[in-house]
């Protein structure tokens, strides 16, 4: 294969190790952040816990693997975008942190304070990865100061720009919302109408957020940046969008997850041709910015790397798909059912 | 202090705390994977008792592992961005296959094996921890490869054009011998720490006469893994030694403080060196007491061969690299390894005296079981860091050996403020996360197999009221 074709294939890769990232974890960091809200008895809170309590680790190792596959497959894009954004991603490690320990650690203690903390902690640790992930995709899209050594020139403070900060809200909002539709198809009973009250409310402030966005990125001119103009995907996200609104306000479930699923997926496919061949557009000068062909690793690895993945990618797939088939009952606040 | 230092020095902490947790994941996950199976065969109510109490240890220390190992994922492209973008093309590839096979793998099954009895059917469940078990030892493999990888470069060019260095034989990456030895070191004193903090805690419970049967079971079985795992350990070390004398030769004379090049070379017993850790003021070898030659032993199995010394292979590294400093901290390479060492011996040791005891019917009265509980522990963590920060600080200068200076490695755009922030951040989260988990460690240890049994504290009895 040619070594184009290899390197337009990772990067496809990739794209979609993000998109199932943002696909699972979405609804594993909004299902975390809506907890302390959500649950007011603490069989609740566990109820809520235990609807991702078998896959939130599976779901994260996404992002592990999108990280792997990029330092093996594009190097400079690893190097540069982890060195650079360096604090923001300390702050999205320290949330990932506390976070993974409190899911196991919360019930291990009877006393209420206790378990109160780990709750905040879990809610925490799921609100500032979801934000910052999305200011740093927001300011991936706007272009970073990036010089002729593909070195990273600004610091934590140029990620804090209105686009970026709007880009990381949005991402919350979808997050919560998604988190919302996946709980009431978990759940059971009176916690299942309150999420789904929740659920109304949060879409409205995830359309407008998203819609403004939208905008912001079209006019601003953040569109299309490089070859591919995405056109019809990003106008599909919105109208799904819109399309989970009728389906949450009727109660039909699976449907409003799906679209909203739909929508995420759509983001980040919108995300990924809006700037490709780019993986980091330089804000300093477009001639510096990282692309495919200048940040990737050698034709062999690719190659041996793509060998890897076609055996290994589906079985992945098979297995995590299967754990959701096992466990896919819903779940009651009843206290003999409740694993902890 | 500068970028570099501030860089090592975060690079050292969370690695070494990383590796406070995993050894004992690597190990553990085998035992409880071996009672649960036992169960399944007999249906004896205590294999099954075993498998849930020591499942439970094995998670509560599984979860500081896994988030402390996501910050070890990102630091290579955080901390030592010019590190990644020169070995990338090579380094990247098994990092990335760890996460595909393995962490998949024990993540995903775990989720099974802890949310899945009852729900998914027995064998399933049987099957999903000994995927966790494969699994973790399976992570373990791929980063020693890498590991591997960095301490002796195999199956790659120097690619003039982009300056870097390239990936050509994949299959030598694989079959790098460093790696595979590292690993079978390192898999078998993951069963050794897993063995020895079973005997600790069975002997804490068996001083107090509790729940005996269970505890004598357990603590034959730490016993007797205990004695083999630490004899492969022994085996692996040594075949590490040599394969370092081989490629690694400014190493193997750091940690042996051995100046000066000699054929057959004698091994130091105690050497003080001065305050720079790289002169020595006085030793005592064993030619003093009879035996020389002991040195070219560990090096290539006879009593004879040379074994060239720092001041010449500094001269040697000169000659290739240029002007440098290119002797590791020899206080720092030389105790650490003689820790290990002496600790491994010990651990031997103490495995086969418990091993021997256990024949005995009331060996649980003995006197030396009240020191169990705390020797047994600090043998294995203690020997765990040491070897580690041997075979990292005995690199030094190099991150990747012969190839690339840890000086040329490091990212270039961070700021002494955002390495501060980020150093005493880790050491704060860390701190309190260890604060947490050995409270909970001790908490369910103590609390026994009873407690372990129910799923949830809140219907455990004793553990309400126990010590909170
Ligand atoms: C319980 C832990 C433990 C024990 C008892 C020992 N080791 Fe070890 N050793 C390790 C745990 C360890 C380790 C932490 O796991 C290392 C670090 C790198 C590795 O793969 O294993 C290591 C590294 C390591 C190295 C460095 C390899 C290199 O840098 O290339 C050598 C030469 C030895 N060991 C040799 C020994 C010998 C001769 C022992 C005598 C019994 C011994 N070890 C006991
Ligand atoms: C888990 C066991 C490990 C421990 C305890 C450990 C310990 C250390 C220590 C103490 C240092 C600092 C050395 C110095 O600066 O003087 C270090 C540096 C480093 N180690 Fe490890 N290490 C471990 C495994 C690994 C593995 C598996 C890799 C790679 C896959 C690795 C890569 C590095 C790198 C890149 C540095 C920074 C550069 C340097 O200072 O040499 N380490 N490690
Ligand atoms: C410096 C290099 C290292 C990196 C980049 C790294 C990375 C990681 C990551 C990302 C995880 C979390 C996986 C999850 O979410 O399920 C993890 C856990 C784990 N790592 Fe590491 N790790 C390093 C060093 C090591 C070493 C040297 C070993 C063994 C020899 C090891 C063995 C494990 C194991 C067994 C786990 C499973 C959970 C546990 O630690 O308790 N790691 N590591």
């Amino acid at each position: 294969m040619s070594y184009e074709m290899l390197q337009t294939i990772w990067f496809i890769l990739i794209a979609i190790l993000w998109i199932g990232f943002y696909f699972l974890e979405g609804f594993d960091f909004g299902v975390g952040m809506l907890l302390p809200f959500l649950g007011k008895k603490d069989e609740e809170r566990r109820a809520i816990i235990n609807t991702i309590g078998s896959v939130w680790d599976g779901n994260e190792v996404w992002l592990l693997t999108a990280g792997g596959a990029t330092f093996a497959a594009f190097p400079h894009w690893y190097a540069t975008m982890f060195s650079g954004f360096y604090l923001a991603l300390f702050l999205l490690l320290v949330g990932l942190i506390i976070r993974g320990v409190s899911f196991e650690y919360r019930s291990k203690n009877p006393d209420p304070k206790y378990r109160n903390r780990f709750d905040w902690m879990i809610a925490i640790g799921s609100f500032l990865p979801a934000l910052l992930l999305g200011t740093a995709f927001a300011n991936l899209a706007r272009g970073v100061p990036i010089n002729e050594n593909m070195m990273y020139t600004g610091n934590l403070f140029t990620l804090l720009n209105p686009y970026g900060l709007l880009g990381g809200l949005t991402t919350v909002a979808i997050f919560l919302l998604h988190g919302a539709n996946f709980l009431s198809l978990k759940l059971e009973g009176e916690l299942r109408e309150r999420v789904n009250g929740f659920a109304k409310k949060l879409w409205i402030v995830a359309t407008i957020l998203y819609v403004i966005l939208g905008i912001f990125t079209y006019t601003a001119g953040f569109w299309a940046r490089g070859i591919v103009n995405p056109g019809i995907v990003p106008i599909t996200a919105i109208v799904v969008l819109l399309v989970a609104g009728y389906f949450i306000n009727n109660k039909m479930e699976g449907w409003a997850f799906i679209m909203v699923a739909l929508n995420i997926v759509l983001t980040q496919v919108t995300f990924f041709t809006m700037t490709f061949p780019n993986v980091m557009i330089s804000s300093t000068n477009p001639a510096y910015s990282l692309t495919i062909y200048n940040a990737s690793s050698s034709q062999y690895t690719l190659t041996v790397m793509s060998i890897v993945a076609l055996i290994f990618v589906p079985i992945v797939l098979a297995y995590q798909g299967w754990t959701y088939y096992m466990f896919r009952k819903r779940i009651s606040t009843e206290k003999k059912t409740l694993v902890y | 202090m500068d970028p570099i230092t501030l860089s090592r020095w975060q690079f050292a902490l969370t690695t070494i705390y990383h590796w406070l947790f995993v050894p004992l994941t690597l190990g553990m996950g085998w035992f409880v994977a071996f009672m649960q199976t036992r169960y399944y065969q007999t249906r004896d109510e205590t294999w099954r008792k075993m498998a849930k109490f020591w499942g439970k240890l094995f998670l509560i220390n599984f979860a500081i592992g896994v988030v402390t190992g996501i910050v070890q994922e990102f630091q290579f492209g955080m901390n030592w961005s010019e590190y990644s973008r020169y070995v990338g093309d090579i380094f990247g590839a098994p990092l990335a296959i760890e996460a595909l096979l393995a962490f998949f793998m024990e993540s995903t099954f775990l989720g099974v094996w802890i949310f899945g009895e009852g729900r998914v059917p027995e064998k399933v469940h049987l099957a999903s921890i000994w995927l966790v078990a494969i699994g973790s030892n399976l992570s373990a493999l791929w980063i020693l490869l890498a590991n591997g990888w960095m301490q002796h470069p195999v199956g790659y060019v120097i690619n003039e054009a982009n300056g870097r260095a390239e990936l050509v034989d994949f299959f030598a990456l694989v079959t790098n011998p460093k790696g595979w030895i590292f690993f079978w070191h390192t898999i078998s004193d993951g069963l050794a720490t897993a063995a020895f903090m079973i005997l600790a805690v069975s002997a804490w419970h068996l001083v107090r006469k509790q729940n005996v049967d269970f505890f004598k079971r357990s603590f034959h079985m730490g016993a007797l893994v205990g004695l083999i795992a630490s004899v492969l350990v022994f085996l692996g070390g040594h075949t590490m030694g040599q394969y370092m004398y081989e490629t690694q030769p400014m190493k193997f004379a750091a940690i042996e403080a051995h100046w000066e090049t000699s054929a057959p070379a004698d091994f130091s017993i105690i050497t003080i060196g001065d305050l720079s850790g790289k002169r020595e003021v006085w030793s005592f070898r064993t030619s003093q007491i009879g035996i020389p030659g002991v040195l070219s032993f560990l090096a290539c199995n006879n009593f004879s061969c040379e074994v060239k010394g720092v001041d010449e292979l500094q001269a040697e590294a000169v000659a290739q690299y240029g002007p440098g400093d290119y002797v590791p901290l020899m206080v720092v390479t030389y105790w650490t390894f003689r820790i290990m060492m002496t600790f491994g011996f010990i651990m031997m040791g103490a495995a086969a005296w418990f091993l021997w005891n256990t024949r005995r019917k009331d060996y649980e009265n003995a006197k030396w079981m009240k020191l169990v509980p705390f020797g047994a522990l600090f043998l294995p963590y203690l020997a765990n860091a040491s070897g580690w920060i041997l075979t990292e600080m005995g690199r030094q200068p190099w991150i990747v050996y012969g190839l690339l200076k840890v000086e040329d490695a490091v990212s270039p755009n961070l700021t002494v403020l955002d390495l501060w922030i980020s150093l005493i951040g880790y050491t704060v989260v860390y701190g309190a996360l260890a604060v947490v988990m050995v409270k909970l460690m001790v908490k369910y240890a103590k609390a026994g197999p009873d407690a372990a049994m129910h799923e949830s504290v809140d219907v455990a009895p004793a553990l309400v009221g126990a010590d909170d």
